[in-house]
């Protein structure tokens, strides 16, 4: 392994960040606090409790994981495509490094922020609300695993774009639907029973419900299926990397 | 001599079915100034790219310090340091980060005292902490120079460094290049400037078309191929060539003030005795005569001519 490069490419990637940093801590900070203005306080007082939490303290995990998916996935996204765009990936294509030790280092760098990201939004949550959580490892690993594999999904979309446009369309048109419907907001049991069955389809719920358990001890889907719905996903999204580098696909012509 | 990058029958076909590379073969010795000189599109940059890894490799094989660029890529690309031909800069960067960052890209550790000798050589060492976009276009070239060399490469190449810059900055390049081959580096250069290969160069390659049409030793190839001119300046103007000189294919010039005469050096005769005794026969006297060896220029013309016929 080449640890000098993936050095190099997560200090490079974690210095742009840090240029940003005021922006990056601020906007999740006021963003959360409109949700918990919003769904908690003017929503919230209106619903009684959700599985026995209160609605505030139920929707933290969902907000967490809204933030870090989104985060992950467009701090990864534009990570590799800024350098397409500008024309420095050339240095990355003639080094002498391989797809692993890339991914380590643009994708380390991604998932970085958004764990910082998603820390932040949890201490803000605990300003407003009472957050207590049952399972503080498995909290921890399921954010972290998120966090990857939605900067491995952010990985390969900034490699599909070809522009702009394209590089905001899955965030915009796919995963923010994705969260929205994969119960941030409320639990599944809440639904009409044809949808309860529509939304298993949605991976996220997997994610969200895993997240969830492990704060409050409840899930709407089992736990197991939970952990094996995310370690998919990241195979799944590092078998695609591997065969981006492996065939050029976008990268080398 | 050692070779150091061995090209042997390099095919590139992109996926538009454009052959960029239409079997290219060269050995690239240890230590010289090798300048790939060909018009735009020739495929100079489509070799140095699939050298470097950047483009996928068609057929053939490349190796360099004898390490295969695809099977043994990272000891191959570990000697190689690589200029592009457009300034590829992160504009946010600082020039002392940006450079660091190319060494350890390359797995070498952390060397401040290294990055300074780079940027004082390439005076940068002023500019260490200013961000890339408050540069000037030569000192961005500088920079990519800079983050070429930050792992200390064997070979360089700088694909076209002069294309679009001052006559200054031009000059400033050479001198740069030069110092890098005192120092041992090899270096592979691609411009479509024949003064920059006939200034820098020691041996000289002529691409076209996706074909190695040449290469030789600068010098030779300007003996071997060079034609030259004699200039005849008259005493009295003439309005045109007399008839008993027509065989020469002397052309007019300045107004009927001279002749000139051209000749091939390779010529085991180069008629120009002759030529002498035929023009006082013809009642011409002379004033003056002077030859010019033709550039590298009219030789890559003709070359070029040749390989399109």
């Amino acid at each position: 392994m080449n640890w000098a490069a993936i050095r190099a490419m997560y200090v490079s990637e974690m210095t742009r960040f840090f240029r940003t940093i005021a922006q990056s801590f601020i906007s999740p900070v006021i963003s959360t606090s409109l949700y918990f203005v919003v769904f908690g306080a003017a929503i919230g007082s209106r619903i009684d409790q959700v599985e026995g939490v209160s609605y505030g303290a139920f929707i933290v995990p969902g907000l967490i994981m809204l933030s870090v998916m989104t985060q992950a996935l467009s701090n990864a996204s534009f990570g590799i495509y800024f350098p397409k765009f500008i024309g420095t990936i050339y240095e990355l294509l003639s080094a002498p490094v391989n797809f692993l030790e890339i991914v380590l280092g643009f994708v380390g760098a991604a998932a970085t922020k958004a764990l910082f990201i998603g820390l932040v939004i949890l201490g803000t949550a605990a300003l407003f609300v009472d957050v207590q959580i049952q399972h503080p490892l498995a909290m921890l690993t399921f954010l972290v695993l998120t966090c990857l594999s939605f900067a491995l999904f952010g990985f390969i979309i900034g490699i599909w774009a070809g522009n702009f446009e394209q590089l905001q369309l899955v965030p915009l048109l796919v995963v923010t639907p994705l969260v929205f419907l994969g119960g941030s907001f409320y639990s599944i049991s809440m639904l009409p029973p044809i949808w309860q069955k529509i939304t298993l389809f949605n991976p996220v719920v997997y994610l969200i419900s895993g997240f969830r358990w492990s704060f409050f001890g409840v899930a709407d889907v089992p736990i197991g299926m939970s952990l094996l719905a995310i370690a998919g996903f990241t195979a799944l999204c590092l078998g695609v990397i591997w065969w981006i580098f492996k065939t050029g696909w976008r990268i080398r012509s | 001599m050692e070779t150091i990058v061995d090209i042997s029958d390099v095919r590139k076909t992109y996926a538009g079915g454009f052959e960029a590379l239409k079997g290219v073969t060269l050995s690239i010795r240890k230590g010289e100034i090798l300048a790939l000189l060909g018009p735009n599109g020739a495929g100079k940059t489509t070799l140095i790219s699939t050298i470097c890894g950047i483009t996928n490799p068609g057929s053939g094989t490349i190796a360099v310090g004898g390490h295969d660029v695809v099977r043994d890529y990272r000891a191959a690309r570990r000697l190689i340091g690589l200029v592009p031909q457009e300034i590829n800069l992160e504009p946010f960067s600082k020039v002392r980060d940006t450079v660091a960052f190319s060494r350890g890209l390359f797995g070498k550790p952390k060397d401040d005292a290294l990055i300074e000798r780079i940027l004082r050589q390439l005076s940068l060492w002023d500019k260490r902490d200013a961000r890339v976009l408050e540069l000037s276009g030569g000192m961005k070239r500088r920079v990519l120079i800079a983050k070429a060399l930050a792992h200390e490469p064997e070979v360089l190449f700088l694909d076209e460094p002069t294309a679009g810059v001052d006559v200054e900055l031009r000059k400033e390049m050479w001198e740069i290049v030069a110092e890098m081959k005192a120092q041992g580096t090899t270096i592979i250069l691609t411009t479509h400037y024949i003064e920059e290969a006939e200034a820098i160069a020691d041996r000289v390659g002529v691409i076209n078309g996706g074909q190695l049409l040449l290469v030789e030793e600068k010098t030779a190839l300007m003996q071997r191929l060079g034609q030259k001119c004699l200039q005849i300046d008259l005493q009295e103007p003439v309005e045109a060539v007399p008839e008993a000189l027509a065989a020469y294919g002397l052309e007019l010039a300045d107004d009927g003030q001279a002749l000139r005469y051209t000749y091939d050096t390779r010529g085991e005769s180069t008629g120009i005795t002759r030529l002498l005794g035929d023009l006082s026969a013809a009642g011409l006297s002379l004033r003056d005569i002077h030859t010019e060896q033709s550039s590298l220029e009219d030789i890559f013309v003709g070359l070029v001519k040749e390989g399109a016929a």
